[in-house]
């Protein structure tokens, strides 16, 4: 029997570890796939080939594949989540200027993010006081996590993301060189980039993603749905064979290897070195040489991170409705709902029962009520700036 | 075809090659209207200031997703863009997609206005890349050259061979040992720097 021809796409992103390492390290190979990775310069470029067929899956943003199941602003698709590539992983970056600005006006811990969204509103009051431009902050995508985590940071504060700040998409190799040069004074974004503007010395990592959302749905293993219908043996293999690449990747004893694979120039093409501080969740974030370490940095399969969890979804709907790019409907969120399939996941590693921990734990924002995803207009009547 | 001259182009393209093709084929068909962006800094605020009806992007370009953001209502969006391909036509979407061209336009525009300019782009997008594969042999072909050139100095130095024997020697080796005459170059020059 000849191996299954499948075609990948991915973003030379850190969250892409498990689909590259299941391929490169032959955990594909051993189900019987033979995987050609392609890699892509756009989120776009990523939907679309997906959607038109000329991938069979991709490494998609979160929220994108919600999207291209609503036809929110494109193409409908509609897609389905066998896989949670990454819990987490992003970070908030800002420029030196801005960074003494926020310091200058915190009252608390620099850690916690509702002392740093209250600084910020006091930044940015004091600029528009002096007649100063708006702050401006780069992020990934409009259907993206980084979108999301940076408007609820900021929104907690006081700051307005629409109305206070310009919030403008930049690719992420972008990112850095956009800060150096003062066209955005701040981004979020995956790794390795948060890292690659503090080793340059123009960015502080003002706060891990896992900051503001202690468990976020981030990258996903994404698929046409009528694909997984035609080709279930296939889904099946290719979700065990990242289930193995995940457990690879999270034993740190394979980390040096890991960060090997990862960094190849046709993968992600920078480093080993950087890639390695994000998979052990212990990051430079000044360019003075102070260190963090967050075990909840990025989550590529362990604690269950792996497991699509509908209730993510429902939050990234929630966000969808909040900042006006999505009608709230009860039919759209059982959509966006159904986009990551557990059942999927569970049917591949022979799991049939949900692991431990209810749909509660999802999400853990720092600040608002516990996320409800079966009362999304109740839980979004508890914060004040929104989009009507 | 009748062009509707009255359209106002934008092409996104970083390649000042590809653009002109672009470019001329876009007049030749009766746009006159046509604006070429090669910078991506403020590619919105450059876009909102011309004001297109159309935009065409290559799919290499990471600016892409920077035009998704015109989708977003937001307060810096005055025009509502959507991709050109609606839902009922898929194999345009994935001709042009293969060809390496996006296409924009302006809500509200008929598709069969904009059929005509996007299957103008797919040709000259595939021309281009025709263009372009010829381009990188040649200049294959030419560092294959260098690269000969200087394995015979090697032999010529090593061997006290002239350049027509040493030549002769590269080549019937190439055949003995069925590989290409640049890759026994290759070997030469590589053996001889390893050895130097």
């Amino acid at each position: 029997m000849t191996d299954t021809p499948l075609c990948i796409g991915f973003i030379p992103l850190v969250d892409a570890s498990a689909l590259i390492v299941a391929v490169d390290k032959g955990f594909a190979a051993a189900e019987g796939l033979d995987v050609t990775l392609v890699r892509e310069v756009s989120w776009s470029n990523v939907r679309d080939k997906l959607n038109i067929g000329l991938f069979d899956a991709a490494h998609l943003l979160a929220p994108v594949a919600i999207a291209s199941s609503l036809g929110l602003a494109q193409v409908k698709s509609p897609i389905v989540v066998p896989f949670t590539l990454g819990v987490n992983g992003n970070a908030i970056t800002v420029s030196s200027a801005l960074h003494t600005a926020i310091m200058g006006e915190i009252d608390g811990d620099p850690f916690d993010p509702m002392a740093t969204a209250k600084a910020l509103a006091r930044v940015v009051t004091a600029r528009r006081k002096a007649g100063q431009d708006p702050l401006t902050f780069g992020m990934t995508f409009p259907f993206s996590t980084h979108n999301y985590q940076l408007r609820f940071w900021m929104a907690a504060g006081g700051v307005d993301p629409d109305e206070d700040v310009r919030l403008i998409v930049l690719p992420p190799p972008y990112m850095v060189d956009s800060l150096a040069n003062g066209h955005v004074d701040a981004f979020c974004v995956g790794a390795p980039w948060n890292s690659i503007a503090v080793d340059r010395g123009v960015g502080h990592i003002l706060h891990f993603g896992s900051d503001i959302l202690a468990r976020a749905a981030e990258k996903v293993l994404a698929v046409r749905e009528p694909w997984s219908r035609d080709n279930p043996l296939v889904l099946a293999k290719l979700t065990r064979a990242h289930a193995r690449a995940a457990d690879f990747i999270e034993d740190p004893s394979n980390r040096m290897e890991v960060s090997q694979v990862l960094a190849r120039p046709d993968r992600i093409g920078v480093d080993a070195e950087v890639i390695r501080r994000t998979l052990d969740g212990r990051l430079k974030i000044s360019p003075d040489g102070t260190m963090r370490e967050s075990n909840r940095y990025l989550l590529v399969g362990r604690e269950g991170a792996a497991r699509p969890d509908p209730v993510q979804a429902a939050w990234l709907f929630a966000q969808m409705v909040r900042w006006g790019q999505a009608r709230y409907s009860s039919e759209a969120l059982t959509t966006a709902k159904n986009v990551f399939r557990p059942d999927l996941y569970g049917a591949a590693l022979g799991q049939t029962a949900a692991p431990q921990g209810g749909e509660g734990e999802a999400i853990d924002a720092f600040t608002g009520p516990a996320f409800d995803a079966n009362d999304i207009g109740a839980h979004l009547a508890a914060f004040p700036i929104k989009r009507r | 075809m009748t062009a509707d001259s009255s359209f106002k182009i934008v092409i996104v393209d970083e390649s000042p090659i590809r653009a002109a093709i672009l470019n001329e084929g876009l007049r030749d068909a009766g746009f006159t209207s046509v604006e070429h962006i090669s910078q991506m800094h403020n590619l919105l605020a450059r876009i909102y200031e011309l004001d297109p009806d159309v935009i065409l992007i290559d799919l290499e370009n990471p600016s892409r997703d920077i035009l998704e953001q015109m989708f977003q209502v937001s307060r810096a969006v005055r025009r509502p863009i959507a991709m050109f391909v609606d839902q009922s036509d898929a194999a345009s979407i994935q001709e042009s997609v293969e060809a390496g061209v996006s296409a924009y336009i302006v809500d509200g525009l008929k598709k069969e206005r904009i059929k005509p300019i996007l299957d103008l782009c797919i040709s000259r997008f595939n021309a281009f890349a025709k263009l372009q594969d010829e381009l990188d042999r040649t200049k294959s072909a030419l560092e294959d050259r260098k690269i000969l050139d200087r394995a015979k100095g090697v032999l010529m130095k090593l061997k006290g061979l002239n350049e027509e024997e040493a030549y002769v020697l590269i080549r019937s080796t190439a055949m003995r040992e069925k590989k290409k005459i640049g890759d026994i170059a290759q070997s030469i020059v590589t053996a001889a720097e390893l050895l130097k």
